[in-house]
């Protein structure tokens, strides 16, 4: 009983660092410039697919684990230089089918550069599973952890103690008052889609070895960061990273426990729920329209 | 009985208190204008009253009925229409069809009769047309009636709300700085139009800071500073009110 | 202005009735019915995004339901397809009622997020009832009957679609220039405007979002029954999707774009045929550039173009 359940708990959790990473990058800019990024998903499968691409060419993996960041990271950058700083300040309408049109283009041009097959890593340090109470833990889901962990401390530290950091929070609070200061807003949403990009792509070479890739995981994996990012309260950090986890743990549980066949729908399930129920997120703060 | 009664009105955002305790009655048919120092609450008193805010305490009494905590759509219905000080024009709409949407609780609203075009309806739009252009005459903008929202100047738009507020055939009408922003000329014919409006029969209830209109216009006068009631009476006697020359006129003089 | 406002349609109806004379094969019938199918349904779509300023990212979960409400009613139930038809635009209704109430009170995001949930959520339930829907591999839906009149074949479906076309963009159009699609455009333009004026918002919101999906459900259960076979590819996500692309290409806020729109999409992946795969870079590339350099959508940007409006 308990080794099972310990076992969709360690899956759960694995899997749920990973929404937690695509779920931090939808925070990142939606505290920047208020958008949605429907893309976040793609940096996902781009950082995937991009690493057993390098991988394959021959290079050193850490060589082609760092290229797979930095390339998702331009092409993030790029998404907001074309497609999102020309209509600054449209409707939320308008900016969602924008991010939709630019996810569609990178994995369709990944569908056609490098096919409809799925893909896979090596796990970065052996497949030999280590016992815990008589469930199994996979050392890549402790690369996962480990990693996940490192880039929230990381994150934190960036956000609380530096310069960059505090600039980019200032500008989320208040984007007017922060040009007043001095704080150049445009620097900020570029770093914003680099970071959040990146993010995404870490998550995505993380998780490759456990869950296979291919060029349609993005969509799947990039909805289920945002249902994790909605759960947390929108726009918290701290939020984002436990309710990617939850969604994680709820989902791995309703697949062993409920039907696996209704795996992917149970983090839908959770987000009307929420929705209905608690539309601020578990962790959001409430805020009051001015008129 | 007295058309308007609010009774110890207050809303609090966070820690601050935009409105406390304020208690005022507004006969019908009157001029009654409320001024006061920037932040001093009318805005958040409009709001409040026209049902865009919850009230934090107090009643508001409209013909004997407390409508504290209803809905704008509610207020509506008994007959409030209002203004705003930033401008809320449907942009995406014609001049025309804005002030026809301020008779939208006069019309039938079905959505199966409008889709299939039940007889009758054709002519009653045709109607609501006319009276929509009529209207538009009334505030001085017959030249727009055929424009687009979205082409028109500014001052002609404050002109449109109000227009689209008559539409609704209001009791209680609520003008937040119809004059604000527009040169004296166009202040002066604002303040005919307002004249004009109260004359028609509607109750008007006022926030401006021209203060020579406001002075021109107003049977009574509520003068709010920081959320609180600091008088109230007629032109003369607030001017004459040393509160008030201490808090808000003197600022001027 | 007042007086062409039927003009469009006199123009669709005139093309509509002659264009058989060029249509040689089947395969030109069913693309056109096609188009008439999706242009039905973006019409509803529209009224949603264009009209009252609301998304909807999981449009084709309620032609499914119209879609597998015909297709398991009349061959499990032996239901006639008429009934099965008004049942799954009923179920439609119901849902989008049900799941729109709450979520209207929230802003544009989680609309977004929710009937993009709602979607994924049909899909794969259609995917995983394997012993209603066939699962995977769909089941076969038999053809459409009214009264003993069995509609079969491209060409007694072709006039079927264009009746259905008149008469819904005749509808959509008498919809908006009428006390309900003012308040609908009203609230698009100023939310609190329009409930000072007495719109009671979240229920016009629901409201649309609610025809709109029956009117999906009906398109779907008229697909099933013209097709002859339905599977659970009709509620993809990427459907969803390519039926937003026809609002914003042809022109939110305008009926005849979604005409436009829908015809120009449907025809799209014939004409890609040629570059395999290149499909999904094409709709992103459509969405991303028409949002970013012609934000009205072709239809009022020529229109405008033209020195008159719609």
């Amino acid at each position: 009983m308990l080794a099972q359940f310990l076992q969709f708990l360690f899956s759960g959790v694995t899997v749920g660092a990973t929404y937690a990473l695509a779920a931090l990058g939808f925070t990142l800019i939606y505290n920047a410039s208020n958008v949605i990024n429907f893309a976040q998903g793609e940096f996902i499968m781009l950082g995937g697919m991009l690493a057993v691409f390098f991988s394959q060419m021959g290079l050193p993996m850490p060589v082609a684990l760092t290229l797979a960041i930095l390339v998702p990271a331009v092409v993030g950058v790029v998404v907001e230089k074309l497609a999102i700083e020309p209509v600054k300040g449209a409707e939320t309408v308008t900016l969602i089918i924008i991010t939709i049109g630019a996810s569609l283009v990178i994995r369709g041009l990944i569908q056609v550069w490098l096919g409809k097959g799925t893909f896979s890593l090596p796990a970065f340090s052996g497949n030999e599973p280590i016992e815990v109470l008589g469930a199994t833990l996979q050392p890549q889901s402790l690369w996962v952890l480990g990693v996940t962990a490192l880039v929230v401390v990381g994150l934190w530290y960036f956000f609380n103690r530096t310069l960059y950091g505090k600039a980019m929070l200032a500008t989320s609070y208040n984007r007017l008052a922060s040009e007043l200061v001095g704080i150049n807003t445009n620097w900020v949403l570029f770093i914003s889609f680099a970071m959040s990009a990146a993010l995404g792509a870490l998550g995505g070479i993380l998780v490759t070895p456990i869950t296979l890739t291919s060029y349609d995981v993005g969509i799947m994996l990039g909805l289920k960061g945002f249902v994790a990012a909605v759960v947390g309260g929108l726009g918290n950090g701290l939020g984002a990273v436990l309710g990617g986890l939850l969604v994680g743990v709820v989902e791995a549980m309703a697949a062993g426990y409920i039907s696996s066949a209704y795996k992917d729908a149970v983090p839908f399930v959770l987000i009307l729920l929420i929705l209905f129920f608690m539309p601020r997120g578990l962790f959001g703060a409430k805020v009051t329209d001015r008129v | 009985m007295p058309l308007l009664e609010v009774r110890q009105l207050s809303k609090v955002f966070g820690g601050v208190k935009a409105v406390q305790n304020v208690s005022f009655s507004i006969d019908a048919g009157i001029v009654y204008s409320v001024i006061g120092p920037n932040g001093a609450g009318k805005t958040t008193l409009f709001n409040l009253i026209t049902g865009v805010y919850t009230p934090s305490e107090g009643e508001i009494v409209l013909d004997g009925e407390n409508l504290a905590g209803k809905s704008p759509n509610e207020l509506a219905r008994r007959g409030v229409a209002r203004t705003f000080q930033n401008l809320q024009v449907c942009m995406n709409m014609s001049a025309l069809e804005n002030v026809m949407v301020g008779a939208h609780l006069r019309l039938d609203r079905n959505l199966i009769k409008a889709a299939l075009r039940f007889p009758g309806l054709a002519g009653r739009d045709r109607q609501l047309r006319q009276e929509a252009a009529e209207l538009m005459a009334f505030v001085g903008l017959e030249k727009y009636v055929g424009s687009r929202a979205d082409c028109m100047p500014y001052g002609a738009l404050k002109r449109l709300e109000i227009a689209r507020a008559l539409a609704m055939k209001p009791r209680l009408l609520f003008l937040d700085e119809p004059a604000a922003g527009l040169n004296p000329k166009e202040t002066l014919e604002v303040d005919e139009l307002v004249r004009k409006v109260a004359d028609s029969g509607v109750t008007v209830v006022l926030v401006e800071h021209d203060m020579k209109m406001v002075m021109n216009l107003s049977d009574r006068i509520l003068v709010l500073d920081y959320g609180k009631k600091l008088a109230e009476g007629t032109g003369e006697e607030v001017r004459r009110n040393p509160d008030v020359i201490a808090a808000y006129l003197g600022a001027h003089a | 202005m007042r007086k062409s406002r039927y003009f469009g349609l006199a123009v669709i109806v005139a093309v509509l009735l002659v264009l058989p004379l060029f249509l040689q094969n089947g395969f030109h019938y069913d693309l056109v019915i096609r188009m008439a199918i999706n242009a039905v349904i973006v019409l509803g779509l529209n009224l949603l995004i264009g009209f009252a300023g609301q998304i909807s990212l999981g449009h084709a979960g309620f032609i499914g339901i119209g879609a597998y409400a015909s297709a398991i009613l009349t061959s499990h139930f032996n239901w006639p397809p008429l009934a099965a038809m008004a049942a799954g635009a009923a179920a439609a209704g119901l849902l989008a009622a049900l799941v729109a109430r709450p979520i209207f009170k929230l802003k544009g995001h989680y609309l977004a997020m929710a009937t993009l949930g709602l979607g994924f959520i049909l899909a794969i339930a259609m995917k995983n009832e394997a012993a209603y829907t066939g699962g995977p591999d769909g089941m076969p839906v038999v053809p459409m009957s009214l009264a003993g009149w069995e509609i079969a074949g491209e060409k007694a479906w072709y006039w079927v679609m264009a009746l259905v076309l008149s008469i819904s963009v005749w509808a959509s159009l008498n919809l908006i220039d009428s006390p309900f699609g003012r308040a609908l455009r009203a609230l698009h333009g100023s939310e609190v405007a329009s409930q000072v004026v007495g719109v009671d918002v979240v229920r016009y919101k629901v409201a649309i979002f609610v025809m709109s999906a029956v009117f999906a459900s009906i398109m779907g259960s008229v697909t099933a029954h013209y097709v002859g076979f339905v599977t659970p590819n009709v509620a993809d996500f990427f459907h969803s999707i390519e039926l937003v692309t026809m609002v914003v290409i042809g022109g939110m806020a305008s009926v005849y774009g979604s005409v436009v729109g829908a015809v120009l999409l449907t025809a799209l992946p014939q004409a890609l045929a040629t570059f395999e795969g290149w499909e999904t870079v094409a709709f992103g590339a459509i969405l991303m550039l028409c949002m970013i350099f012609l934000p009205k959508g072709l239809v009022p940007t020529l229109a405008a173009k033209l020195g008159r409006s719609e």
